[in-house]
Parts: structure tokens; sequence; C-alpha cells
């Protein structure tokens, strides 16, 4: 059996085996609305500990809205979110954090006037500074960029160093799971591979669970055990990250040109 | 990083080289008021020329020219010392420091400098003019500034550092002026129960007025705020029976001294620390209560920033997604900001009260508010020593304006400088928003603890520059 080969087996086995257990994370038939727009329908999804898993998709698919309905806002009009065998369908943003999920949102949103050492206490607010000495040495060995920049104000860091300082921020509460939605948007390829090489270490080296939204499928899907594919608010795939990578479809639609099909052929040149 | 940075020798010149140079400015000074001022002429009744010591005026004045000198050295330094600190183009770290920078130590000096003028003003006064009652103009001047400079920092509370734009501020300092106003006329409580007394209804009208408001942000909050100062006013003119309506509340109790009254008997204030009775000794005393109202406001701020819930508004204005996604119930964030700049909006009514012994709804329009804000957002959002010095030029300003009568030598007798005070004022605001438009102090000073930073910036920092 080739290697590559083994690898898929390893993977599957994984998979099969984080199924087994009871998932960290699980969504069930959720529809989230704005107004009377579905953006999300009857979305299921898992995350077992350990794991990572990611989901992508094509702009406005719901990628975003499914990590924001999982975190309270907007609420899911139906269905139901787990976390470790809690609902937190109903409560509201704050009260989920508690609850040791913690978030880097879409497009960042470091704390810009604030140094990056108080957006990093900011960060461990849920333990009012009890862990603080320790999370910071770890995180400023995750990332040493941040090590160097404490003191500067985070609206005055590049892109790559305020996403590394929002990964930091969310880590720093000691959270369960780590959702990152969108780590790799608008950063250079070897930026995006420090970023994403240092999620792998989290998850190899802490065990983090980590869940991502991606649209850089390629990357992404690379560095998950599972990944699921949101096409118009609806999972239209799941499986093993390699499984997805092999996929026909995934392959036509997310990897090669980067762009769903339709899209990319309806697209005038140079847009 | 370290190459950037100037010596102590040029541009920052250390504190005792700036008194020393103020101190030469100040004889200089003295030596031209010798012949010029310190001697007047007056006719006496023998038709002889008397010669009438001017001493006072001649102290006050090189006084001026000191502080004045001191003070412009202090902003020469510190521009100089930020101009040293600016990175360049290539150079993408900002200062990080082990040590606090020139601009820093420097605004450290300014701040007792500030507070030690603003504690001998009343010595300066009498000094100057001559006299406790010829003073009456400039600690009365002081009382006014004292109390913009306690509500602009009220207001710093919620606009400054949590960021939500208030435009009904005024509502919260009429609450607690009539707040003291009916406690004392009704039940007879004395200023020092109704004053937390007052700050407690100004705080629960701040969360009533929080509420509703709590989804709204920027402009529509804006529009919520303004409204609520107007009811609250409109209130005040028509529920008569309770306010008295648009005639106000008359003949509130005057401040006392600790329960010692300042009266002319023989059990009031001059008598019983053994002075000539004179009515300037409330005004100074109220000088000093709006001072230490003022500070304390001030003492709040600054230790709350440093506190989880001040760490909280200041993420609240930077970014309120965020910090819900961090675990901060935004709610309360935002209720502790309205009820804590109330509070302090509520205590400077009631010295607004107390000093005035007589309050109506006129005095609690918008143009307050539209002040009041104008001083906070002119002096730096979120800078306490910005709103400081915004306020004493907002009130200050406007009434030296008032002194400008050799004017008239120039533009004839018909001119009056007061009528055009508006329209500096107007200009100068103008000026401001074109050369500062982010305020006078827009730099924010990192809340953590200096000795727990330079711990990080040492150990840390120098390892990662190697």
């Amino acid at each position: 059996m080739s290697v590559a080969g083994i690898n898929v087996l390893v993977e599957e086995t994984r998979a099969r085996q984080a199924a087994a257990r009871a998932p960290l994370l699980s969504v069930r038939g959720v529809s989230a609305y704005y107004g009377s727009v579905a953006a999300l329908r009857e979305v299921d999804l898992e995350v077992a500990e350990g794991e990572i898993v990611t989901l992508i998709g094509a702009n406005g698919a719901g990628k975003s809205t499914l990590m924001m309905t999982i975190f309270g806002s907007p609420r899911a009009r139906s269905g139901s979110i787990t976390f470790a065998g809690r609902d937190i369908t109903r409560l509201q943003t704050h009260e989920i954090a508690r609850l040791n999920i913690a978030q880097s949102p879409e497009g960042r949103r470091v704390f810009p006037r604030m140094s990056v050492y108080e957006n990093l206490q900011m960060g461990a607010t849920l333990h009012a500074g009890r862990y603080f000495a320790e999370d910071l040495e770890r995180v400023c060995t995750l990332f040493p960029r941040l090590k160097e920049r404490l003191n500067q104000r985070a609206g005055t860091m590049s892109g790559g160093e305020q996403q590394m300082l929002a990964i930091a921020r969310a880590l720093m509460s000691r959270p369960k799971l780590l959702l990152l939605d969108e780590p790799s948007l608008g950063l250079a390829p070897l930026v995006v591979k420090q970023i994403f090489g240092a999620i792998r270490d989290l998850n190899t080296r802490d065990g983090m669970t980590i869940f991502l939204v991606e649209q850089n499928a390629y990357h992404a899907l690379k560095l998950a055990h599972r990944g699921y594919v949101l096409v118009n608010g609806r999972i239209t795939l799941s499986g093993p990250s390699r499984a997805l990578l092999d996929d026909p479809s995934i392959k036509a639609a997310y990897l090669e040109g980067g762009h769903p099909v339709p899209d990319a052929a309806g697209q005038p040149a140079g847009a | 990083m370290q190459a950037s940075r100037t010596g102590p020798s040029d541009g920052a010149a250390s504190f005792p080289d700036i008194l020393r140079d103020a101190g030469l400015y100040a004889l200089v000074a003295l030596g031209l008021c010798i012949p010029i001022v310190s001697f007047r002429t007056e006719l006496s009744q023998n038709s002889a020329l008397d010669l009438v010591p001017r001493w006072g005026l001649v102290a006050g004045l090189c006084a001026a020219v000191f502080v004045v000198r001191v003070l412009q050295r202090l902003v020469l330094a510190r521009r100089d010392a930020r101009k040293a600190l600016t990175p360049s183009a290539h150079q993408a770290t900002e200062a990080v420091h082990g040590e606090p920078n020139a601009g820093q130590r420097v605004s450290r000096l300014a701040v007792p400098v500030f507070v030690g003028f603003a504690l001998g003003l009343p010595l300066i006064a009498v000094l100057a003019t001559g006299g406790l009652s010829q003073s009456r103009y400039w600690i009365d001047l002081g009382i006014l500034i004292l109390t913009y400079v306690m509500l602009g920092w009220g207001l710093n509370i919620v606009v400054g550092l949590a960021g939500l734009l208030d435009l009904g501020y005024v509502a919260f300092y009429a609450v607690g002026a009539y707040a003291y106003a009916l406690l004392s006329t009704t039940f007879g409580l004395s200023f020092w129960v109704c004053l937390p007394l007052a700050g407690l209804f100004a705080a629960l009208w701040g969360m009533l007025l929080g509420f509703p408001v709590l989804r709204l942000r920027g402009d529509y909050l804006a529009i919520v705020t303004l409204a609520f100062g107007e009811i609250i006013r409109l209130v005040l003119i028509n529920w008569v029976d309770l306010t008295g309506g648009a005639a106000g509340i008359s003949s509130i109790p005057r401040a006392t001294f600790f329960g010692i009254p300042f009266t002319a008997g023989d059990d009031g204030f001059a008598a019983r620390f053994g002075l000539t009775f004179d009515s300037m000794h409330r005004n100074v005393f109220l000088y000093y209560l709006i001072l230490a109202l003022a500070l304390l406001t001030n003492a709040v701020t600054l230790r709350l920033r440093r506190l989880p819930i001040g760490r909280a508004w200041e993420a609240l204005r930077e970014d309120e997604i965020a910090c819900r996604s961090l675990g901060i119930n935004t709610t309360t964030t935002k209720l502790t900001a309205f009820a804590l700049g109330a509070m302090f909006g509520g205590f400077a009514g009631s010295f607004f009260a107390v000093r005035q012994g007589f309050i109506s709804p006129e005095s609690f329009n918008f143009l307050e508010s539209a002040i009041i804000l104008a001083i906070v957002v002119l002096g730096g959002m979120g800078s306490q020593v910005g709103v400081a010095v915004a306020a004493i030029a907002m009130v200050g300003g406007p009434e030296m304006l008032r002194n400008l009568g050799f004017l008239k030598a120039i533009f004839g007798e018909g001119f009056d400088p007061s009528e055009y005070r508006l329209l500096l004022f107007g200009l100068a605001m103008v000026a401001m928003m074109v050369w500062r438009p982010r305020g006078l102090i827009s730099v924010r000073v990192p809340s953590v603890a200096l000795k727990e930073r330079r711990a990080i910036a040492g150990s840390l920092v120098r390892e990662g520059h190697g």
C-alpha cells in the first residue's frame, strides 16, 4: 500500500474514532435567517474533541453566518446547537463565550487603539488574569512576532500580525473549542503558511479542538481532519479531508482556480 | 529602536533646567515691571502726586510669566520628544520602550504643575488683585471652569472611554441639581447628605436612559440621548407641583463649612476661625469643593481604567462584537458606563445648585450638553488632561475675550469685543478641527501598570529584537 493510501486509512480511522465519541460541538438541523432571507438551511455538523474540522464554501455561502450562529448572533430559528452536552442555542453571545468557546472572528476585530498586551489581557477576561503570565508565554511562543510587539497599538500592525493577535487573544481564554473565521483572508501566502502551521501545532501539541471556516479550500482541507462543504446555506458534502480533496466536484469548484465553476465561467476576465 | 531615541541633551531638557529658565524669565519680567507697573501715581487730596505701590500685581504678572514659560517649555519638550520617537516609514514597530520616554516624563510633570496651579489659584488671585473681594472674578471663573472640567471628566467615561455618544448629558446635571434642591428645601437635608443621594439619583436615571438604548450605537444613540435630555428639561418645566416649573427653585440652602455657615454672626465661619467676615470665604470654599469633586472624578476614572470594567469600556468602544465574543457582558458594561458618568454629572449638578442657590430649567438646555460634549471631543476622547485643557479653553477662553477692552483704542469707542466672542470662538473651533482633528491630546496611554509593562518589555521585547 502506498504512503498516501496509509494516510487516507489513518485519517479515516481517526475520523471514525472521533465520530464514535460524543461530539464536543454538534449542530443539528439549524436554520438561520436575516430578516426573511434564509442564510442557513437545516445545517448538520459535528466537531469531536481533538479534531480540526473545516467548513469550506464560496462567498456568501453562509460560512460566517454559521460561525456567528454557533455564537448566538444571529440566533438559530430552528434546530439546536449543543456544546459539551449543553444546549447553547438560546444563550447570549457572552454566555456562550463563558463556556470556553473562543472565536477569532471574521475580519480579525482586534481592538485597534489598545496595545497588543491589552488585547491579550482582554482575551483573558474570563479568568480575571489568573493564568495570564503563563498563557502570555504560551501564545508568544506560538507567535514570536507578537512577542516583539507587545507594546504596539494593535491597529498599527500588519494584517498577518493582527490575525495572529486575534488567534492569540482567543487562546488567552483557554478555550475547549476554537472557532477560526477565515484566518487566511487577505494575507500573503507565506503568512498564511505561518498561521496554518501554528494552527496545526495547536492541534497536535495541545490537542486543541478547532473549527475552521475557510475560503482557501486547498489549505484548509490539507490542514483539517474532516471537512464540510457549504453551498447556499446547505451542507452538500462532508467527509475526511483527503476524500474531499480528491472529490472531482470539489476539485472543479474550489481547488482549480479557487472559485466554483459557474462563477468562474460567468465572470468577465480580470474581475 | 534605540538609535531613533534622542539623548536627554537635545530636545527634552530636564525639569530643573526648565524651572531655572522660567525663573530667569520671571526675573526679567520683574525688572520690567518695577519701572512700568509697580507704582501708580494718584492725585492726593492736597493735589500732590502720591505713589501707590502695586506689588501684588507685579507678583501676579511674574508668576504668570513663570507658569506660561514652564508650560511652553513642557509643551515644546513633549513635541520634540514625540518627533524623535515617531517611527520612520521603514520602521514598522512603534517605539517599544523599557523606560518611559521623554514625552511621558514631561506629561507626568505637567499634571502636578496643573494640580498645583489649581490648588494655588485663590492665593495667586488674591495676591495679584490685592484683596479677597477683588479676586472674586477670578475665583468665580475658576469655579466655573472646574465645574466644566468635572462635567467633561464625567462625560468622558461615557463618550471617551465607552464610546457611547451622549448628547443629553445635561439631563443628569439637572437631576443632580434638582435632587439637591428638592431634598434640601423639603427635608432640610444638608449638602453632604444630599451629595451622594443626588449622585445615586442621577446614576439611576443614567440606567433608565441606558436600558432602551442598549442596542443603539452612533447616530441613533446620539438622537435618543438628545431626546432624553430634552424630555428631562420639559418635565422640569411642566411638573410645576414638584419643580416649580419655569420659575425654578429658589432659596436653596447655601454651602456651609461642614455645618458651619458662612455668615457674619457669632457662630459663622469667620467668627469661629477668628477671621474678619468676608463673603468671599464661601466662594473660596466652593472653589476647593469643586476642585475636590473634580479630582475625585479623575481619580475614580483613572483607577477604573486599570480595572476589568474600565478595560471592558475601552474594548467596547473599540469593537462591540469582539467584546461579546470574549465573554464580556456588554449590557452591564454599557449600563455601568451610563450610570457612573451620570453619577458624576449628578455630583456636579448638586454643586451647581448649592453654589447658585437658585435653579431653573433654563440652566439645563441643550447648549450645555453641546459644550460639555465639545470639551470631551476637543480634549481628545478619553484623555483626562486633554479634557481639562479643553475645558479651560472652552469656558475660560470666551471669558478672556471680555477683557479685550484695549481693542477699543484701535477700533473706536463703538467696538465691543465681547460681541465678537462667539465669532472668535467659532474660528478657534474650526482651526482646531483643521489642525488637531482628533482632539488636543489624541494619544492614548495604555492602561497597563508601568511596572508590569516594563517587566514584559524588558524580558520579552529585547529578546525578540536581539
